[in-house]
């Protein structure tokens, strides 16, 4: 037994110290001096204070700001520290029915056709993305409550539209809080 | 289904070829304990391992020292971690100050990262902390990884070597895999990870004031590190509950089509490696299109059935174009989607970038029945080889008994005994899955888990134990698996689908190494040409069709019946 005990516990030691020590703090090291930013997890910051991270959605009702998708992470949403989809298969009443409130909720900005991914719950319930046509669906809604013509907001959102990298990797997408501190910067300021 | 998806698809494979075939060449440089590009650096290393272990290199050991020595290590390391994960609340290194893990969830978790299934029956962000995360889980995951390759290239030697008793030393294999395989991997592709915007720290949770005034807590940790090795490692375990469809833990469409490069890489390379050491490329060519093949198809069907979306949606007045978008993320597209969720079932990954619970019944009935397939399509890392080569081994008995002629594969003769050990692993796959999905269907304690009503509930216990005991580790969420019936059961589904299925494979290779190898003659059946690739496809397919699909026809395939009747559950 001797044989296989020893070398069993060697090794699991040895790498351990190398794949469980080494490797990660190696990493963190060449991380933090090489990307700072991304490796503390993109924050942004405005005026001095944290308002969330690039890379993650967070929950927006207001009119005067452009809305993400249905979340499903933690108990109200957009907990970035409970990640989670809904979980619920296609013919799951409780989905169909999440479904028509938020599309009723959606109409209420004046457009007879719903994009999916506006009455739809993403995966890790921290998509930052909603697609160029939700964005369109909000623009009206968005410039009423700033009280600024249509085409102002319509050209913010086209300048924070991302197309698929080299042209065919994704699909064209808005970053909904990057958008909206755009917004804030262009027409003025968060009035609380 | 658009050309610009398949466009993104193709370019895909193509970078996982493109790297897979140096790869495969310096694997088999790699175990012939040849010199390499690495070794002025790693040789010191390897060698003072062996030192502190008492390991003699040139001692090679028969199938049964192998495996022995395989199951030992195995053993040490699920030692190592239960504790760990019992007593994580005293341990630094936890800033959030989690407490330890209850038994039947730390031997869930320990088993399922053994075992390299990565089931999660807890959120990562909300239960472990960096110690166990970066020391405990992801060391397991090289090493469950490098066993997995080690075991195929014992199998390989098997194959290669004519009258041998031994196939190679385990040590010597798990400890070059890991190190000069393993981890350069990692170390570059953690890097690249980290440019696309994954977080690397050991810093705390950070506070957030929203634009509309709320507090937002966002959970980072070492991501990068873990994510690397957990897809090339076809791992599959995720940092954060919700995995790679987490923006941290798949940031971009750049970080998705590194994530899906990298869990293919070594699968593929694998059989590469395999057909220079037996000594004939074009036999690792057969299997690798035998793979593809099956995962191309299981890529397309996800892709098409997606893009139709849910007609009770579409019912609902919402624009159907983009396709079923529940449980999706916008950024990666349903192209890239769609072939994540292939590749990630087809291999033993089980690592999602979108929830596979809130599939089209088609579109979650494909991960499920790639899994029950075998996890060969191309498999994980390792595993898929040795698999795929047990399926080899039927196909050319089939073939056998067809024309009456004595079986071979790669020169050996495969007879009587051969035959019963690769039988004897490929049965233990379905005792496990329908097993124990037959009980929990009936079980009371099981059923209150359930998320979903109907044929959809059926699917979610069934994917569960096909997850855990083909060692994938992806999971239809909506079942709440923490409980101790499923973490116990799952448990044993996952240590009986990874080593009672290796032990009759390492048997096979033992009788295999025997046997001396005889040259082709004109009686020999070819197991290279589009004949053979076509008999392994048939013989997959029927094989697991006969099995499993009974089960399915009650879950997805009643479910997508439903779906056109607008149904609801």
């Amino acid at each position: 037994m001797h044989t296989i005990v020893r070398p069993a516990f060697a090794v699991l030691l040895a790498f351990t110290l190398l794949a469980g020590v080494v490797y990660p703090l190696a990493i963190t090291g060449i991380a933090q001096l090489a990307f700072p930013n991304e490796s503390a997890g993109s924050p942004l910051a405005r005026d001095g204070k944290i308002v969330g991270s690039s890379l993650i959605g967070q929950a927006f009702t207001s009119d005067r700001y452009f809305h993400g998708r249905p979340s499903a992470a933690g108990s109200t949403g957009y907990d970035a520290s409970a990640s989670s989809g809904s979980n619920l298969g296609p013919l799951s009443a409780k989905l169909i029915d999440r479904v028509k409130t938020d599309a009723e909720i959606v109409r209420r900005d004046g457009e007879a056709s719903i994009p999916g991914d506006a009455v739809t719950a993403s995966g890790s319930g921290l998509d930052p993305h909603i697609s160029p046509a939700y964005a369109a669906v909000q623009m009206a809604r968005v410039a009423k409550a700033r009280g600024v013509p249509e085409n102002r907001i319509q050209a913010i959102v086209a300048a924070n539209t991302e197309q698929p990298d080299l042209g065919v990797l994704g699909v064209p997408r808005v970053n909904v809080l990057l958008l909206n501190l755009a917004i804030d910067e262009a027409l003025g300021g968060n009035p609380g | 289904m658009t050309f610009q998806g398949w466009l993104e698809i193709a370019l895909v494979l193509s970078a996982v070829l493109a790297a897979a075939w140096p790869l495969g060449n310096y694997m088999a440089r790699v175990f012939a304990g040849d010199q390499t590009l690495l070794s002025p650096v790693l040789a010191p290393v390897e060698r003072a391992i062996y030192a502190a272990a008492g390991i003699r290199r040139d001692r090679e050991q028969t199938w049964v020292g192998y495996t022995l020595a395989m199951l030992a290590l195995n053993a040490a390391g699920f030692l190592l971690l239960y504790a760990m994960m019992r007593v994580q609340g005293g341990l630094p290194l936890n800033p959030q100050g989690f407490s330890g893990l209850t038994p039947d969830l730390a031997y869930n978790t320990a088993v399922s990262f053994v075992s390299n299934t990565n089931w999660q029956s807890y959120g990562g962000e909300t239960t472990m902390s960096h110690l166990t995360q970066m020391t405990g889980l992801a060391v397991q995951n090289f090493l469950s990884a490098a066993t997995g390759i080690a075991l195929a290239i014992a199998v390989t030697r098997a194959f290669a070597r004519s009258g041998a008793r031994e196939i190679g030393n385990f040590w010597v294999d798990v400890t070059r895999a890991t190190l000069y395989v393993l981890l350069p991997l990692s170390i570059l592709l953690a890097i690249a990870f980290v440019a696309t915007g994954m977080p690397q720290t050991l810093a705390p949770n950070f506070e957030a004031a929203t634009l509309e005034g709320a507090k937002q807590t966002i959970a980072v940790g070492p991501v990068a590190s873990q994510e690397a090795i957990k897809q090339l490692g076809t791992n599959g375990g995720g940092f954060f509950n919700a995995n790679a469809a987490h923006p941290f833990e798949n940031p971009s469409a750049w970080s998705n089509v590194l994530s899906i490069w990298s869990m293919l890489l070594i699968s593929t390379a694998m059989t590469f490696t395999f057909g220079r050491m037996v000594g004939d490329r074009r036999q690792g060519f057969a299997l690798l299109a035998v793979m593809w093949l099956l995962l191309i198809a299981g890529t397309a069907i996800v892709y098409a059935s997606e893009m139709a979306g849910n007609p009770l949606l579409a019912a609902a007045g919402v624009d159907p174009s983009q396709g079923n978008m529940e449980g999706k993320e916008i950024r990666f597209g349903q192209a890239l989607t769609a072939l994540y969720v292939a590749a990630t079932t087809g291999l033993s990954c089980g690592a999602v970038n979108a929830m596979h619970d809130s599939l089209t019944p088609l579109g979650g009935l494909v991960p499920l029945f790639m899994i029950q397939l075998g996890e060969i399509l191309p498999g994980g890392v390792g595993s898929g080889l040795y698999g795929m080569i047990v399926m080899a081994v039927l196909a050319v008995f089939v073939a056998g008994l067809m024309v009456g002629r004595t079986p071979e594969y790669l020169g050996k003769k495969i007879e009587a005994r051969e035959m019963k050990f690769a039988v004897l692993a490929i049965l233990i796959l379905p005792l496990f899955i329908l097993g124990f999905t037959a009980v929990a269907a009936t079980l009371p304690a099981a059923l209150s888990s359930l998320a979903n009503a109907g044929p959809h509930g059926l699917t979610e216990i069934l994917y569960a134990y096909s997850s855990a005991a083909g060692n994938n580790g992806s999971a239809f969420a909506g079942l709440n698996a923490n409980t101790p019936w499923f973490n116990t059961t799952l448990g044993l589904a996952m240590m009986f689908g990874r080593f009672a299925y290796v032990v009759p494979v390492m048997a096979m290779a033992g009788a295999i190494a025997a046997k001396t190898k005889a040259g082709a003659s004109s009686g020999t059946f070819p197991t290279h040409g589009s004949l053979f690739i076509g008999l392994l496809v048939g013989v997959i397919l029927i094989l697991g069709g006969l099995q499993y699909f009974p089960a399915l026809a009650l879950g997805p395939v009643v479910e997508h019946v439903l779906m056109l009747a607008g149904k609801t559950l």
